[in-house]
């Protein structure tokens, strides 16, 4: 099948998503979406890293000796990941201080490699670009979509506004304190995944095992 | 219809589509002998297979040449707002430990208000404008972290249980005064080694000299989620109203997970799951707060000269 530029861009979004469909990069998705500011600083960091990395390391792919291709792209990676750190460092530093740990966990995160090694080395850099944008995008959705439930319903606010004024500053909502704690990011991925996959049926994977009954002899 | 796909796909090679998952590396048509020798240096070498022992140590070596060059301009290009990231956020964190900070407010105007001064920790004097070999002690530009490293400002520790190693002899203190001019507060920095880092910090005490009103770090790298908690609101707040000394003047503030003999006053709960973060931050404390600390400049504060 021909892909194009917008089905690149667009399938990771809800055909292709890496955390819904691919099942990546769950671990920073559990950290920073306890506020929708963080996460959304943490999508177009994953989203800059994964596109222009994909485009580095396309552009080199004739070049790129099999035995250090994981280096190789390792090391691109790794740079980009620095390069956006110290920028946020410059230009928004209160919030480098809670993303600094997770902005170099970019480095692993398993959607850049997995982009690189899938993609970016068998294809040109500019459609290696798009899709590690759309990747990147993809992950941010998802990302988004769980600091929007997770603020909304431990903090009672979106990036900080109060929406729903809490008892400690004397309105009437009871924050859930769960939400704030990392395991509850497991719950609102589960239930995403499970509201996609029945929206989009054809992403339910096949069973690897099925109980049967066996006839006795 | 016109197909306006179409002008999305391309190809290296010009073709109408490709089909990106399927297509290999795009490689020159091969040369004739003629066409080979018109080739540079450089090109003949981009056109030698990748996976020969002498590409390989090449290409590495370009792009860690490569890559070192760009991490290295970001970093020195960014420095100077960096810096002036990092001196804003401490002045908001002096503002901040004296309960004096509100959201969006201009910090550099509260900052104002805060009096410096360069301390001399064995005698707890002022040693604003002293001179020391050659060094001005100018509050307002005086480095504590460079003075920590400076050998003539500084002295190595023997017995060091805030694993700083060295400790500067002169530090920056900032006080804030009540309307009428009397001491309302002193901010003192303290830092000491954690678990994975060293925690930079400020203790506000109250012009009484022996009461705690905050406790507050500003730089870290404690594990998110348990030693970083010392970020922790909550926890900064059982700093407000603890006591340093009892009335024999002995030094009884702790961090533990009981209460000690001397009782709840002196007392701050450990942070559970952060044993040696908590064990840090008491060793912190008490070594700045001791002799070897800040006491002789409480001690002046307690006896109202300041």
């Amino acid at each position: 099948m021909a892909q194009t530029y917008r089905t690149m861009l667009v399938d990771p979004m809800v055909d292709n998503n890496p955390i819904t469909l691919q099942v990546l990069g769950i671990c920073s998705a559990l950290a920073v979406t306890s506020s929708l500011q963080v996460a959304a600083v943490m999508a177009i960091a994953v989203t800059l890293v994964t596109g222009f990395s994909s485009m580095f390391i396309s552009a080199i792919r004739t070049q790129i000796p099999g035995s250090i291709r994981i280096i190789v792209q390792m090391i691109i990676i790794a740079s980009l990941v620095i390069v956006v750190d110290q920028v946020l460092k410059a230009y928004a530093y209160e919030i480098s201080k809670t993303l600094s740990v997770f902005v170099g966990l970019i480095i692993t995160n398993c959607i850049v490699m997995g982009r690189a090694e899938a993609f970016a080395m068998k294809n040109p850099p500019i459609a290696s670009f798009v899709d590690g944008v759309g990747n990147g995008l993809g992950y941010g959705l998802i990302l988004m979509m769980v600091g929007f439930i997770r603020e909304l319903l431990g903090s009672g606010s979106l990036f900080g506004v109060t929406i729903l004024p809490t008892v400690n500053n004397g309105g009437w909502y009871v924050p859930n304190g769960l939400l704030l704690l990392p395991p509850s990011a497991f719950f609102v991925i589960g239930l995403l995944i499970w509201g996609f996959r029945s929206w989009k049926p054809e992403q339910v994977e096949e069973r690897e095992y099925r109980i049967q009954t066996v006839e006795a002899h | 219809m016109p197909d306006k796909d179409t002008n999305n796909r391309v190809n290296e090679t010009g073709e109408a589509e490709f089909t990106p998952e399927m297509n290999p590396p795009v490689r020159d048509e091969p040369l004739t002998e003629a066409q080979k020798a018109r080739k540079g240096p450089i090109r003949r070498f981009l056109d030698t297979p990748p996976d020969n022992t002498v590409k390989t140590v090449v290409v590495a070596l370009a792009l860690c040449l490569v890559a070192s060059m760009v991490v290295s301009a970001a970093a020195v290009s960014l420095r100077p707002l960096q810096e002036q990231n990092a001196a804003l956020d401490k002045q908001v964190n002096i503002v901040e430990v004296a309960g004096r900070y509100e959201e969006g407010m201009d910090v550099a105007a509260a900052f104002a208000d805060f009096e410096p001064h360069v301390v001399e920790l064995a005698t707890g004097a002022f040693a604003d404008g002293a001179d020391i070999e050659g060094q001005v002690l100018d509050p307002l530009t005086f480095d504590d972290r460079a003075a920590a490293d400076d050998l003539t400002l500084s002295a190595p520790l023997d017995d060091d249980p805030a694993g700083i190693g060295r400790q500067a002899n002169y530090v920056t203190v900032y006080l804030l005064r009540a309307e009428d001019g009397s001491l309302d507060k002193v901010i003192l920095p303290v830092y000491g080694y954690g678990l994975w880092s060293t925690l930079y910090g400020f203790i506000a005490v109250e012009e009484d000299g022996n009461t705690i009103y905050g406790l507050q770090f500003y730089e870290h790298a404690e594990t998110p989620g348990l030693g970083a908690e010392v970020d922790n609101p909550r926890w900064k707040a059982l700093w407000r109203g603890k006591k340093l000394r009892d009335d024999e003047g002995d030094l009884k503030i702790n961090v533990g997970k009981t209460v000690t003999a001397a009782g709840p006053d002196y007392h701050v709960d450990a942070l559970s799951g952060a044993t040696l973060t908590s064990r840090g931050v008491d060793s912190l404390v008490r070594f700045w707060m001791s002799e070897r600390g800040f006491e002789p400049f409480l001690e002046r504060v307690r006896a109202g000269e300041i």
